[in-house]
């Protein structure tokens, strides 16, 4: 990085932080704070919608993803235009019209208030968690191809991402993820286009051949992670769960000057989120066509620890493991060009056979990345919290993008975490001052400078729980995929309580809440008989229809045998 | 408050989207381009897969 590369990056983030503090920094009024400005319009909240789910994961991980597995997992998005239609249908126009802060609130109106801080507690529990992660993760990477100290990069963004949430509240977070997601698009068409221009001309039918363009699979085998089954059943409840009852994606939508905003808002997201997240994985795909091509592609991408390690004790044997990638590598490099020469003739025979000799060649490469990627992680065992997959994009970035642009595409990464970091941290202030903090003290429910305050407090306190709890992550091997697993369980139990309150009018508040207790309790056996069983594991996206439709029948059966007098709303 | 059901739906508004006078008519069409987004997906994956 030179010094315009600096200059980018900080202006785009720290600028953008700026402004949003100070365009909001008058917030005084508690609607404002929770809801955002009651004129926001479909746009802001359409591009509020999808910051606040991609994260920085999304742009850094996703390209690595799609590099090493193929573009399948844009099926995981399938289900999403659907439970959106849904969210417009029938979620959002029941918030507006009571007029709630949190999808909480509804809860206690609907039911009683131990539902409600069900409902609430589940989500804080979660999200406080999640939003560490949301630091942590791209940190991690970030922190180690830049040389930067973990620990200080981690604090500083989060502490940036307090700064304005707390200042501001709603109204900053949906003004600065405008610009965000401003830059982040511009950060990722210049990426995009720059790879195009060092690609041969074959590079989609090359990446097809090499397995890495199966975009939908109609395997009916619920053990395939993603099909377009799973997809779209799977990943409609997933969505719906997530749009429908996750309060950093409630409040953005919540808002906006009249419903139709808040409609169109989401309806945007329906329309461009498959298209964006397709766009994201094929760049992952070119990049893999990329470094085929490459003289000296790297052996593993996580080349700041390779590099150590060269210079270490060990540095006979990874070395001898690098030329004997270097010279598998040349000899895939030589198939892949013998098979788009028989393609070029229209040889079938000759294609099909060159084709095999390209696939075998693959293979063997593989092995010895494989092979590579071992031996660095029993070398230094702090490899083993990421993918060596998670750099190759940020490879491909610090090697090959101009300066300028090399600033940008970092300023992508910290826009994209600061997004989703502060759509977090906004909802998390938001449902512990409303469904918490008002609840016990109900006294101060019409206090509105007093709320504002604390909802400020709140906010602040979780955005340093999650700092906190970021470092404490840094100490704990493979803590992030147990979190991932932690919030798939726990999503369809409560989707199952508000699809009752909504669709199920006869039942009431206890029935509800044990069943959405009974219907969790079916859907960690079934993780744990899975762990415990693998020849039985199903895809995790089946937890979501399975802990949905469970909470609902139970609901409906406990509702039969309990007394009739049981609710009070809160 | 004591609410054993949810409230009566608040009053349509029309979209305000030129082409669309309802929003199921915006419903229908978000629906029809996903369909044909995961269709040239399939013909994506067959021609290049």
């Amino acid at each position: 990085m030179n010094l315009l590369d600096w200059l980018v990056l900080l202006g785009a983030v720290v600028g953008v932080a700026g402004y949003g503090t100070w365009r909001t920094r008058h917030t005084d009024n508690l609607n404002t704070y929770l809801k955002g400005n009651s004129t926001t319009k479909w746009g802001t909240i359409g591009l509020s919608v999808m910051a606040t789910q991609a994260s920085t994961i999304t742009y850094l991980s996703l390209p690595g993803q799609a590099t090493e597995n193929g573009i399948a997992f844009i099926q995981n998005y399938f289900g999403l235009p659907l439970a959106l239609i849904v969210v417009c249908a029938v979620f959002l126009p029941i918030y507006r019209k009571l007029g709630v802060y949190t999808a909480y609130e509804y809860l206690g109106q609907r039911f009683d208030r131990k539902t409600r801080l069900l409902g609430a507690g589940i989500f804080v529990f979660q999200r406080g968690l999640q939003a560490g992660i949301t630091i942590y993760a791209p940190a991690i990477i970030l922190s180690t191809v830049l040389g930067w100290r973990l620990d200080l990069t981690i604090i500083c963004t989060g502490l940036l991402a307090i700064v304005y949430t707390v200042t501001g509240g709603s109204a900053a977070v949906n003004l600065t993820q405008k610009w965000q997601m401003g830059v982040i698009f511009g950060g990722m068409l210049s990426a995009f286009v720059i790879l195009l221009t060092k690609l041969p001309a074959d590079a989609l039918p090359i990446a097809g051949a090499l397995g890495k363009l199966q975009a939908v699979d109609y395997n009916p085998d619920l053990k395939v992670r993603y099909t377009v089954w799973s997809g779209v059943l799977g990943g409609f409840f997933l969505s719906l769960s997530y749009f429908g009852t996750d309060q950093s994606q409630v409040q953005r939508y919540i808002g906006g000057a009249r419903l139709r905003e808040g409609r169109l808002g989401l309806m945007f997201n329906a329309l461009l989120k498959i298209p964006m997240q397709l766009f994201i994985v094929i760049l992952g795909a070119l990049l893999f066509v990329f470094y085929q091509f490459q003289p000296h592609a790297p052996v593993v991408y996580n080349q700041t620890q390779w590099q150590r390690q060269l210079k270490g004790p060990e540095a006979a044997n990874f070395r001898a493991l690098e030329e004997k990638y270097t010279v598998l590598h040349d000899q895939k490099q030589e198939k892949i060009r013998a098979w788009a020469a028989a393609q070029n003739a229209h040889n079938p025979a000759v294609t099909a056979e060159a084709r095999r000799d390209m696939l075998a060649a693959q293979s063997a490469a593989d092995a010895v990345r494989k092979e590579a990627r071992t031996a660095l992680q029993a070398a230094d065992p702090t490899t083993k919290k990421t993918k060596d997959s998670d750099f190759v994009f940020i490879h491909f970035i610090l090697t090959q993008l101009p300066h300028g642009i090399i600033g940008l595409l970092l300023a992508v990464m910290f826009a994209s975490a600061l997004s989703s970091k502060a759509g977090e941290l906004n909802a998390l202030g938001t449902t512990s001052t409303i469904d918490l903090w008002r609840t016990f003290r109900p006294l101060s429910a019409h206090d509105e400078a007093r709320n504002v305050r604390t909802a400020k407090a709140f906010t602040a306190f979780w955005g340093l729980f999650a700092i906190a709890f970021a470092l404490f992550v840094s100490f704990a091997e493979n803590l992030i995929e147990a979190l991932n697993i932690v919030a798939s369980i726990f999503y369809p139990a409560l989707l199952g309580v508000f699809v009752v309150a909504f669709f199920l009018k006869h039942v009431k508040g206890t029935a509800v809440f044990w069943a959405a207790v009974a219907a969790q309790t079916v859907v960690i056996a079934i993780f744990f008989v899975g762990k415990a069983y693998p020849a039985r594991e199903i895809g995790y996206l089946w937890l979501n229809p399975i802990g949905c439709f469970t909470c609902v029948i139970f609901a409906v059966i406990l509702q039969g045998a309990l007394p009739q007098n049981d609710s009070k709303a809160a | 408050m004591k609410t054993s059901s949810n409230p009566p739906p608040p009053p349509e508004e029309a979209p305000g989207v030129p082409g669309f006078r309802t929003w199921l008519g915006v419903y229908l069409f978000v629906l029809a381009a996903f369909i044909v987004v995961v269709l040239v997906l399939t013909l994506f994956t067959r021609t290049y897969a």
